[in-house]
């Protein structure tokens, strides 16, 4: 069986599966899958990126996707007038008075000659600095706090379309994944893990304990929609006598037309960015990308610059899952930074990554595809599976209780054992790299 | 007496919780470090070994209660943890017989390892939610304080109060108890040797005779009866929740590497810098300022530096400046 048959059958098998998932389930359900299947495949996409082109271990990528979800509220949402005036000012003061004292202490140890003078110049610029933010910054984000809690109390945002957070959220991610870069790359590969894992958890604390800024984790609702409202629809005489025509429940149809443009808009980006990474990988960059990858000396030996094309592909992997992040939150509709979970936005898109096969862009998007299917499918699965096996135990049974309450939790389950069985049976992936 | 009663705040809310969660994360730290140093990767699923501990440990805790066996003032756990460490061993031997064995075998890089762990971290947090569920359980029993606030008063006639839970006197003194014998095994008898050997020089290791199978199967069984402790310690001293276990990876990590990644005496000194940079810098210190500093001088608000829910943060940015100035960390480790 030739590569392209291999694929075209992986593909139409991944096409079955989310077709027979509406068809058992609802459609509903099949739009769902096939909308955060597309998202997971361009974070898988970004991840493939940094792991299978450059060999970098990133953990952090929770954190990228948050900051692309922070980036939808930041551009989309419209500004709340009366905060700004408020504290709006002394918030952005205050922030680059941070800024500022980072600057400087850096500047300081920079140009100062190395000695106690040098330390104690840092700290006195350090802790001045951090009272200094303090008291700046503590009063304005209480006025802001304070305006309207109940649906309000936050700067809000831009007040642009939706689609222009999709780009932004890359350029947040791309930003933050600059500043990690510079500091944990050209270390071992554990330390960019760890550092990448610790940052991740730091900008989700930041979204959760920031009440000005995203409303923390009293969520922000009823972010603008990229396509009609599906209200709009129902009540538009056009679309129902359409509707009705293909004999679909008006409200039914609206509600898939909505799913359907945004899959239309994912798929266009996710194409786009497939042929771009494509192009990437076969073009000499890429070479290097791989050359640097399999032997870092003999590369460097070659003149590569080694840390400097590692920052690069860093920032660019980075920046793809921050655009998958505000695409997922736009396709939420709301941004609740409790639900940013490391097993769910991390590890889960390594599992499709590593499943898909590492190296290989069309991997990359088979095992986003794939391993979302499943994700979303293991836990009514796995209540069969337990009505199954506690069908011969009696009703009312301690352990039959438990067993079919625990099915939720097969999903992990479920998720480490494909893992570790791809890497021991087919450690290359489903379509390995050629 | 001003300074005696900011002492005495200084104590309960800073020093005591200090400690005891530095020797938690001390011991887990030493988990990590040593499958470093022996296996030479970073093990992920270390979190998740605890959690597993734990919950084998806080089931066999509550066979115990419902047979109305007790510890006297002291919690039933630490009757039973002895045989969640057996469960975990057996759990980690298994993992290591059918999962890690193979990988060794075919020399991988770590960084197949460390994908590895995180295949191994999926299924025993799937296990530990699938048997115990994702609550909170809390399984403390025994008497709860050492000393509490109001005896402590009535003791020494104080304004502030000092309070010693049992499960912080519990933790100390296990903490120390079982590092003094993990010290006393690498130091002093021949497997220890063999592994410190193995670690430092694995090809000279092997030349001289050491089996490889049987220093990592060593090295496995102290790792799960380090977790399990490390695990049922804390869980004594705050509630056992699975995820705050998982979360527990960072800290620990930091720990190890600000110690120096390998090093058993840097895993604990890491520990403490960890745990107290946390408690301090999150702490409200009106209180303690109110005592010690004179009254012109006290600060209006609560004199917090950073919010309790920015504790990662400090963990992280203490990561950060070891690895920017000082990549080996505090006590030089390993640097592969």
């Amino acid at each position: 069986m030739s590569d392209t048959m291999r694929n075209t059958v992986y593909f139409a098998g991944i096409a079955v599966l989310i077709i027979g998932t509406g068809l058992v389930y609802s459609w509903d359900n099949a739009m769902f899958i096939l909308n955060f299947g597309l998202v997971s495949a361009i974070m898988a996409l970004g991840v493939n990126l940094q792991w299978g082109f450059a060999g970098l271990f990133n953990v952090g990528i929770m954190g990228f996707v948050a900051l692309g979800g922070l980036a939808t509220v930041l551009v989309s949402m419209p500004a709340v007038p009366e905060a700004w005036r408020a504290g709006g000012g002394g918030i952005l003061i205050s922030l680059l008075l941070g800024a500022a004292t980072v600057v400087l202490a850096v500047y300081a140890f920079a140009k100062l000659p190395k000695g106690w003078v040098r330390g104690l110049a840092m700290t006195v610029i350090l802790i001045g600095g951090f009272f200094l933010y303090r008291a700046m910054f503590d009063p304005a984000v209480g006025a802001v706090e304070a305006v309207n809690p109940a649906i309000e109390g936050y700067l809000g945002g831009l007040g642009l379309p939706v689609i222009v957070a999709w780009p932004v959220g890359g350029l947040f991610a791309a930003g933050a994944a600059w500043v990690i870069g510079k500091t944990a790359l050209g270390l071992r590969s554990d330390y960019l893990a760890i550092a990448t894992l610790g940052i991740a958890e730091i900008i989700v604390a930041v979204l959760k304990n920031e009440d000005w800024l995203a409303r923390g984790v009293k969520l922000v609702y009823g972010i603008p929609s990229a396509t009609p409202d599906p209200i709009e629809l129902q009540n538009t005489p056009s679309f129902v006598e359409r509707a009705t025509g293909l004999g679909i429940d008006p409200v039914q149809a609206s509600t898939l037309w909505v799913k359907l443009i945004y899959a239309g808009l994912f798929t266009a980006v996710l194409v786009l960015l497939f042929i771009l990474a494509q192009r990437a990988l076969n073009s000499p960059w890429g070479r290097m990308m791989r050359a640097i990858r399999d032997n870092e000396v003999a590369a460097e030996a070659m003149g590569k610059d080694v840390t400097a094309r590692h920052l690069q592909i860093f920032i660019l992997g980075s920046a793809i899952c921050g655009m998958a992040g505000a695409m997922a939150t736009t396709l939420d509709g709301l941004l609740a930074p409790q639900s940013y979970q490391p097993l769910r936005w991390t590890f889960l898109i390594w599992v499709m990554v590593i499943v898909g096969g590492s190296g290989n862009n069309l991997g990359a998007v088979l095992g986003g595809f794939l391993i979302w299917w499943l994700w979303v499918m293991v836990e009514p699965l796995g209540h069969y599976l337990m009505v199954l096996i506690t069908a011969g135990m009696a009703d009312g049974s301690a352990l039959k209780e438990h067993l079919l309450d625990s099915a939720a939790h097969m999903r992990l389950l479920t998720m480490g054992l494909v893992l570790l069985l791809v890497l021991r049976f087919s450690p290359r992936g489903l379509i390995p790299e050629r | 007496m001003d300074l005696l009663n900011a002492f005495v705040v200084l104590s309960n809310f800073v020093l005591i919780p200090a400690i005891a969660y530095g020797s938690q994360l001390a011991l887990g730290a030493l988990g990590v470090t040593l499958i470093y140093g022996i296996l030479r990767f970073s093990n992920f699923a270390h979190g998740d070994t605890m959690a597993f501990g734990t919950m084998a440990t806080i089931l066999i805790t509550w066979w115990l209660q419902s047979l109305g066996v007790s510890f006297g003032p002291l919690p039933t756990a630490l009757l039973a943890l002895p045989f969640g460490i057996a469960v975990c061993v057996l759990l980690i031997l298994f993992t290591d017989r059918f999962v890690y064995r193979f990988y060794r075998e075919q020399k991988a890089k770590p960084v197949i390892f460390v994908i590895v762990s995180l295949g191994v971290m999926f299924i025993m947090n799937g296990l530990v939610r699938f048997i115990i569920g994702p609550n909170d359980q809390r399984f403390a029993d025994g008497e709860r304080f050492i000393i509490s606030v109001r005896e402590f008063k009535a003791l020494t006639g104080l304004k502030e109060g000092l309070a010693i839970k049992t499960t912080q006197g519990i933790t100390v003194i296990t903490a120390v108890l079982v590092v003094a014998a993990l010290f006393y095994f690498l130091n002093r008898t021949r497997t220890g040797k063999s592994m410190r050997a193995y670690s430092d020089n694995e090809d000279l290791a092997l030349l001289s005779g050491i089996n490889p199978e049987r220093v990592v199967m060593v090295t496995w069984l102290i790792v799960a009866a380090l977790a399990t402790v490390a695990g049922v310690l804390y869980g004594l001293d705050k509630s056992f929740k699975p995820f705050v276990y998982f979360q527990l990876l960072l800290p620990i990590f930091a720990a190890a590497i600000v110690g120096g990644l390998g090093n058993p005496l840097g895993a604990i000194a890491g520990g403490f810098t960890i745990a107290f940079s946390e408690v301090m810098i999150t702490y409200a210190w009106k209180k303690v300022a109110k005592y010690a500093l004179p009254e012109s001088l006290e600060p209006d608000g609560l004199a917090q530096l950073l919010s309790t829910d920015y504790k990662f943060a400090v963990s992280f940015v203490i990561l950060l400046i070891v690895l920017l100035f000082r990549p080996t960390g505090l006590f030089a480790g390993k640097s592969v």
